[in-house]
This record gives structure tokens, sequence and C-alpha cells, in this order.
């Protein structure tokens, strides 16, 4: 069997064992969303048998490499792409190989995301079965109209049926995607599908506010200057659309605990919440990142010479650089500057041996005189006021 | 030497109409230089000219051609700059030829800067010979060409040689014209020295390699010398000719011949233009006639992008105005921009090339504020003053009038645009002088302009409005009385003094109005609301707002892509560095040229 050297320092100050994330690539899907820019979409659908296998690979290739203690997991995330049109045994294979090489923890958090459209019921018991606990779902909106603009293929009908499939189940740990600021949504609109939405009571719920990306079918037609059929709705829409989704979500008892995360008290996602605090992680699969002995590294992102590269044995993963203290620092604080926690200046300390104050006193005390920061004396911990959760990159790059 | 054997002349022609190449063509068959040492335009010898086909500062070249007639002569082709903002250069580099060949394109005939070359050729008694270039394009009309420089500037043409300077076609026909038609120098070796400079080069070796035409005498090295209007003086150390892209040393320069001089002298602002040289022992009774002290025309701010880049912005102006006595600086202060220079042009086409060459040549990141005229201000007590900085205009109540500059301009149109640029003429406060028809389809109009008017984007506009089908040239004639203003601009209720700028009052308010519209699409918007205002006197009388920004969030990050989100982040703190902090705000460099885009769409 081959193997690949994973470089990197094995500091002292980051022996402090935490446990490991994974991430899987599943770059399939049904149709293309006319928003999306990953790595995904119908045209990988021919590779699909092939690359299972050399993801099965990769990961195997990548254990050989960890020590036993490395290889304690307490979080997978299955992200895409749809993950849920894999067959159930494609996931079950992927899944038998993870375990079969890493140490899974008994209560490790395994999320899976699916489209309403490709979930049965057949499919629901296996990743019952396989320890699959957390599902995340691609709602986007309860509006057909606006469904269809964005280039989904279900219909809220669609979901609902998806949605008692799933609680039938025994599913508790779920996710709704949803996202504002859509061409031709209007307030009511959006509010229509938040109520819808809460009447379900999920225990998650995601929140984005449309980006044009380049190279997507909206940035042809809605960007800057284009506008096709629908409008983007204006700045005051989208504004208030944010709002909207703030108070309803509180005034239903969520809490907001990352820019765009709402939860149930104990529903927050671990695994999103490992990126934030330098947590590490490795990715498998397609264009997947990782985060392991404080170097960052990306898989190859063509999917031809992701395939050739692994059927050559060699390493699929690009741009390896181990980050300097310096960039940790930065990262530490523009990531979990994320959190509505914060960074705390305990854990700064712990991390770096240096206060917080003493490498950014000067920053923060500006942001703070902005309003964009505020600082909690119980916790000792620094994070965004509401208005700099609003301008956050305004923030984040005070710390590059 | 014999001076029957000598032919010093230059080439005068509208830019693009084939100067510089058919002076490679004449180079080439005089045989002194062989194919594979020619660079594509040997007497062009700067990157930058290169790239924009135009000469900026004269080069000159001696090359031997043996006639038909069986006997060699030597040719000086003294070259020269092709824009209005070198005019006087050309003056002087005209002062130095016998005659000069007229370059006319077949296609294109006669244009505003032709005529004005040629004025100015006849002026100084050279004699004028035309040649038609450009004849191999399928749009050449040798004869209309022939009659219309016949009618309008009255020389012979019909025996004009037709070239192609291009394919090195007839190029004969003009070595022989230039033997026949050109007349041999006159002066007298034994009479006191009197040479003519028009033109100078710093060599770090050599200092000032000084350009002349020896009108009478001689001088050698160890010749005591003395430039008549600056006063200094050297002793040779070196003359000789011009090679092609090099010096080639020599005994002795005599009446009639054109070379070089060096003197140890360290600095071209010794050497002046125009000057005279003389012997200091021997001197010549009076100068050469024609001796003017270049004036910049138009100032602008030059500041360091980075402030740190100081002093590598100074020690760069200081060399090139090593070899650029036209090129002014002094230090100045900005509020906003910080410590800079003030530095005057010729024109707006000299301060381009200086800027564009700072930024290449010396690798700075530079922020200019906009150009401007330079100003006579009369105050109540009786004292003048001029202004190249708008911020230090005195206070109004101080001021008795005011004065600027103001050109007479030529521009010759095609008859179907004449309304279009007449109009334009209008807006740019021009007063129309007049008008002459070449022929059916083309006229000179004649207007006085004030400079200010014409030196930001008048060339543009010309252009636009006349499809491409006017051409432009202006003379400074003098000042004027004028009722101007300072418009001042107000970025969150604070003065930024570099965004100054004198106004006629009465396109103030339209000014004001459409540079507060301009500097709203450029200003990006800030955590807070930013008022944008143009004021007269403390008077407001315009306003734009950009509104406080609301929303800066990069919502997704999946799949732990931590490095894309980071370079985002990256690519927006490198925008924000190249920003100007003024106040609690940031304004982008390219906000501070604003006023020269005013009159866009």
């Amino acid at each position: 069997m081959q193997s690949f050297v994973i470089e990197g320092n094995y500091g002292k100050e980051d022996c402090k064992m935490k446990n490991l994330s994974l991430y899987v690539h599943i770059p399939f899907c049904t149709a293309k969303c006319h928003y999306c820019d990953f790595l995904s979409g119908p045209k990988y659908m021919q590779e699909k048998e092939e690359y299972i296998e050399t993801l099965c690979k990769e990961i195997g290739n990548r254990a050989q490499e960890l020590s036993r203690e490395e290889k304690i997991v307490d979080t997978i995330f299955f992200g895409g792409g749809t993950p849920s049109v894999l067959e159930s045994e494609e996931i079950k294979r992927i899944m038998e190989v993870i375990k079969e090489r890493f140490h899974v923890l008994q209560e490790a958090e395994i999320s899976l995301e699916m489209n309403p459209d490709s979930v049965t019921k057949e499919k629901l018991k296996v990743y019952k079965k396989i320890g699959i606990n957390r599902l995340s779902i691609g709602l986007q909106s309860a509006n057909n109209e606006e469904l269809k603009v964005l280039g989904r293929i279900h219909t809220w009908e669609g979901f609902l049926k998806s949605w008692n499939l799933i609680k039938d189940e025994g599913f508790t740990n779920v996710n709704i995607d949803l996202m504002s600021g859509l061409p031709g949504q209007s307030l009511k609109s959006y509010e229509e599908t938040l109520k819808k939405v809460l009447e379900l009571d999920p225990p998650h719920i995601s929140s984005y506010s449309l980006i044009v990306e380049e190279g997507t079918k909206f940035e042809q037609w809605y960007g800057e200057g284009k506008a096709q059929g629908h409008r983007l709705p204006s700045e005051e829409t989208d504004r208030r659309m944010y709002e909207l989704t703030k108070k309803m979500l509180k005034d239903k008892g969520y809490e907001r605990y990352e820019i765009s995360n709402y939860s149930l008290p104990g529903y927050e996602c671990k695994h999103n919440e490992g990126y934030w605090t330098g947590k590490s992680y490795l990715g498998f699969g397609l264009g997947a990142s990782s985060y392991f002995r404080g170097q960052r590294f990306q898989n190859e992102n063509d999917m031809e010479k992701y395939l050739t590269l692994m059927e050559k044995g060699k390493d699929p993963a690009l741009d390896r650089y181990t980050l300097s203290q310096k960039e940790q620092r930065e990262e530490f604080m523009f990531l979990g500057l994320r959190r509505m926690k914060g960074v705390r200046e305990e854990e700064f300390y712990e991390r770096f041996q240096i206060s917080l104050k003493e490498v950014y006193g000067e920053k923060l005390q500006i942001l703070e005189e902005k309003a964009l920061l505020k600082y909690n004396n119980k916790e000792g911990s620094w994070s965004l006021t509401e208005f700099g959760i609003d301008v956050s990159n305004q923030v984040f790059v005070e710390f590059l | 030497m014999d001076q029957s054997k000598i032919r010093n002349f230059c080439i005068v022609a509208h830019i693009d109409h084939g100067k510089s190449t058919l002076a490679d063509r004449i180079i080439e068959h005089t045989g002194l230089l062989t194919s594979r040492e020619m660079q594509a335009q040997v007497l062009d010898n700067m990157d930058l000219e290169r790239e924009r086909g135009i000469t900026i500062k004269a080069q000159t070249v001696r090359t031997v051609y043996k006639a038909k007639d069986g006997e060699e002569y030597i040719f000086n082709l003294i070259d020269t700059p092709g824009h209005v903002d070198f005019n006087y250069e050309v003056s002087r580099a005209l002062a130095a030829c016998d005659g000069a060949i007229l370059v006319v394109d077949a296609a294109q005939g006669i244009e505003a800067q032709t005529l004005a070359n040629v004025y100015l050729a006849l002026d100084h008694d050279l004699d004028v010979f035309p040649v038609i270039n450009k004849i191999d394009l399928p749009s050449a009309e040798p004869e209309r060409v022939m009659e219309e420089i016949e009618d309008v500037i009255g020389i012979e043409a019909h025996d004009a040689p037709l070239i192609s300077a291009k394919n090195g076609l007839n190029i004969e026909q003009v070595l022989e014209a230039i033997v026949e038609k050109i007349p041999s120098p006159k002066g007298d070796k034994n009479n006191p020295l009197q040479a003519l400079i028009f033109d100078s080069l710093y060599d770090s070796y050599k200092g000032v390699i000084v350009f002349c035409r020896i009108m009478e005498g001689s001088v050698k090295k160890g010749t005591p010398i003395k430039m008549m209007a600056t006063g200094a003086t050297a002793d040779v150390v070196e003359v000789g000719y011009f090679g092609a892209g090099q010096f080639i040393p020599c005994e002795e320069l005599t009446a009639g011949t054109v070379g070089y001089i060096t003197a140890s002298i360290k600095n071209v602002k010794d050497t002046a233009v125009g000057d005279t040289i003389t012997n200091a022992q021997n001197p010549c009774k009076e100068p050469l006639p024609g001796y003017k002290k270049v004036n910049s025309m138009v100032y602008c701010g030059m500041y360091p992008a980075d402030g740190a880049k100081y002093p590598d912005l100074r020690d760069a102006l200081e060399k090139l105005q090593l070899n650029d006595a036209a090129l002014q600086y002094e230090p100045e202060t900005s509020i906003a921009l910080g410590f800079g220079f003030r530095c005057g042009f010729l024109g707006l086409l000299h301060l381009e090339i200086i800027q564009e060459r700072l930024e290449r040549e010396y690798n700075l990141d530079l922020v200019t504020t906009a150009p401007g005229v330079i100003y006579r201000v009369y105050k109540n007590n009786g004292e003048m003053i001029e202004l190249t900085n708008p911020s230090n205009l005195p206070d109004p109540t101080e001021i008795d009038y005011m004065e600027e500059p103001i050109v007479t301009a030529e521009i010759m149109v095609r008859s179907d645009f004449i309304g279009a640029i007449m109009g334009l003429c209008q807006e740019r406060r021009g007063r129309h002088l007049g008008m002459e028809y070449m022929e059916e389809t083309r006229a000179v109009l004649r207007y006085e302009l004030p400079l200010n008017e014409i030196i930001y984007d008048f060339f543009d506009a010309l252009k636009s409005r006349s499809k491409g089908y006017a051409s432009f040239d202006y003379e400074i004639k003098g000042y004027e009385q004028s009722e101007l203003v300072k418009l001042d601009i107000l970025i969150n209720k604070e003065e930024v003094d570099a965004l100054s700028f004198i106004v006629h009052k009465e396109s103030a308010y339209e000014r004001g109005r459409r540079m507060c519209e301009k500097l709203k699409e450029e200003i990006p918007r800030h955590l807070f609301e930013i008022p944008i205002q143009a004021a007269i006197g403390g008077k407001v009388i315009a306003r734009e707002t950009v509104k406080a920004m609301r929303k800066d969030v990069l919502a997704k990050c999946y799949g732990g892509d931590i490095t894309r989100k980071k370079k985002l982040l990256e690519k927006q703190k490198e925008g924000k560095k190249r920003m100007r902090q003024v106040g609690n705000v940031e304004i982008p460099q390219k906000a501070f040229m604003s006023v020269l885009k005013l009159d866009e769409n």
C-alpha cells in the first residue's frame, strides 16, 4: 500500500489533544442550481463509481499516516453537492471505510446534507443504521416560484413529504437551509417562508443572504447592472429580511451562535464550530480542505486530475502550507469572531502564550470605539456587536 | 570641412504621418548603419516614446550620403519633438537647421500640426520641400494632397517625392532632394564662436552633453566657453558628431557643423535650450536671437502613494530633471496626501510622460492631483502672486482680481463637424476668431481659449465630437483678467486640500455638482454616511451622500475552506491600502484625478 507523507510541525503547544473532524465531499447533484459555485453538479455523475472507489482509497491512505491518538474522530460531515443522491449502499461503503480506518467516537456528530427530492424511506433507514445522526436539508425557500428561479428541482410540497419521512424515521437533529435576498423575493414572501418553516420546529436553521457568485448563471442574469425577468430585492428590503430573520427566530427561542447559524439550545453544529475554533480536520474528495498539524491544504479540484493523481498513488493535496504563528493568531481572531461567543482572552493566551491585548490591543480598542466589537467582562471575551455582525468583513480585515 | 557638402535639416510632420520612419530610412540608405544595428526606430530611443510613437527629446544623427553627382555629403538630421507642449524646443531645433522636409500623409493630407510646424519652419527662414508619404495606402490621394499643400501652404509640391517610408519606396528621391533643395550652411570659422544649443543630455560619466549648431567660429578641446544667457562657463573636454545611437569624438567643430560639446557641466539648467555658446576669451558681439526661458505651463501635485517613498520620489525627480530642464518641482505638503511635490510641466503630455516614467522606470506608485495652470492673483495691496497650487489662494477679501493664461488655438476639422466643435469651444469659454475653408470639406477654426479649459480632456472631447476628424494646435497668447473662484471639496465636512481647484465663476456650480457625483462613485461606502460637498468661500453649492455601509458579510464558508475566505479578506485589505485616509474617510487614489473626468458621458 502506498503512503502519503503528512508533513508539518508537531509543535508542543498543539499537543493538547483535540479530536479530529472529517469532511467528505460528494460532488454529485441531479441539477446544478443557478446560484451555486461549489464543486458540484450533474456533470460528475458519470464518474460516480470511480469517485467513490477513489474516495475510499484516499480515506485509507490518509489514515495510515496518523497516530492512534490522532485518529479519534468526533464529527463527520458529508457535504456536497448532494450526498443524498448516492445510493444507500454507496454511502454505507464510505462510512464503513471511515469506521474501519478511524476511531469514530460513540457520541460523534455525523451530518449529511440532502435535498428534499432525493430522500427516500429506504435511504433514511440506512443512514440511521450507519450512525448518521444529523441531517441538513437544502430547502432555501418555501415559495415554489422562488425555488424555480434558484434552479432547485423540489417544491415546498415535496419538501414536506421528505420532512415527514425524516421525522418518522426518528431524526431529531435536523437543519434547514434558507436563503434571503432572492430574485423576485418580497419581504412578505420571505416572511411566509420563515413562518412555514418555524411551524415545523426544526432545531437548527441556517440563513444566508444571497451572494451573486462569479461564474454562476446568477452572475449572468443578476450580476452588476443586470436584471433578467426578476429583480434582486433592494438593499433596504434585503436588510429588512435579515432583521426579520433575527427577530422571528429569536422569538421562537433560537439562538444565533454564528453569523448565519441559528439553533435551539444544544443543537449547534459541532462540525462547523470546529472550523471556527482551530480544530483539526481532514477533508476527503474533490477539492476538499484540511487543517492538520498546523498545516492547511486542499485537494485538487479538477475531477480528472484528482482521479489521475490518486490512481498514480500521488497525494491529491495541493497548496500545502504551514501557518506561521502570526497567521494562526489572525485565523484565531477572524474565525473565532464569527461565533457570537467571540474569542476569549484566556483561550488566546493558552494557545499563543501571549496576551490578546499585547497583540491586538490597539485594534480591539478602535473596533470597540467604532461599536463593531464589544467586551464581555464576565467571560473576558471579545465579540461582534449587532452592527459588527452586519459588516463583519470590515472587522476581520483589521486582524490581517 | 567644405561647407558646401553639409546639409543641416529636419523633418516636420503631423503626428503619425511618418516622420520617424522616414528618418530611419534616410539613416539606412546613407549606409552608415547596417540593418542589424537598426532598432525599430533609431531616433526614438526611449521605450516610452516608442510605445506612444512620439519623439519626446530631439535626437540628432550625422550620416554620409554619396550623391548621384559622385560627391559625398554630410547630412545632419535634427529630429524635432512632435508635440505642441514642446513648441519652444521645436523652434530651437529648427533654428539649428538650414532647411526642412515636410512629410504629409497621402491619405490624411494637411493637419493642424503640419501647418503649425511648417509655419514655424518658414518663420525661421528654412527652405521647405514636401514629401508625400504612405502612398502605398489604398486611401492615398497624392494628387489631392499636393494641391492642398500648394493651396494652403503655398510651396511647390508637384515635384514632391511620392514615397512609402514604411516600405522604403522612393527614398533615393528624398536623398537627392536634400542635396538639391536644402542650402548649405554659411558662417566663418575665423569669427568668434557662436553656437546654438538646441538640446542637451545628462550623462553620468561625461556630465551634460550639449547638442549645438556652430553658426560662427570653431570649438575644440580646451576652448573656454560661456553660455551667454545663463552665464555658466566651462572648459571644453570633448567635441564630436552624432553617430546613430553613439557619440563620435572629433578634433574640432567649425562653422556650419552640428555636433556635441562636453565640458564637465553638472546640470542641464546651465545649458538652456536656445542659449548661445561663445568663447569666453573671445566672445561674439551678441547672442543668437530667439532665446526664451522655458516656463512650465501646467502644474500638479505628485505624491507617493506610500508616504515612506517620499525620498525615492525626490531622487527620481532629481534624476529626471538632469535631462529635462522644463521639469520643475518643489516640495509641498498636503493635509490629505502628506509630503509630495508641486511639479511644473510644459503641458499635459509632458506631465503624463513624466508621470509614466516615474511609475515605470522608478517603480513609484503615485497619487497625482488634478493639473492646473498658473494664475496671476493681484491683491489689494498691489502684490501679485503666481498661483500654482489652488490651496494657496489668498482669502477672497484680499484679492483685487485674477488673471488666467489664454491660448490661440487652430482646429482643423472636417466641415460636417464644424458645428460640434464650435459647440465644444463655446462650452470651454472660447472666443471665436475666425474660420477659413482650406478646401470644400475642411476648415480651420481659430479660437482663443483659456488654457485651463484645454488641459483636462479637451483632446478627448475634440476627438469624440469630431469622430477623430479634427486636429488641434495652440500657442500661449498671454494673460487675461477672468472671474475665477476656488472650488473646495468637503468630504465628511472636512475640506480636502488636494481636491480644490480653480474654476470660472460661471461653470463653478456645474463643475461642483459633477465633482460631487463623481466622488460619490469613487468613494466606497464606509460604516457611516459621508456627505460630499462642493463649496465656494464656505458656501456649499452642491452635495451628494455616500450612504453608510449596511452589509459586508461573507456568509458562506463551506467545507472548511478557510484559505479561500482569507484570500477574499486579503483582497479587501489590499484595496484599503490603495486609499488615502482623510479624517476618518478612506479615499481611493484615483479619486484625486476625478476632476479630469467631469466631462465623461
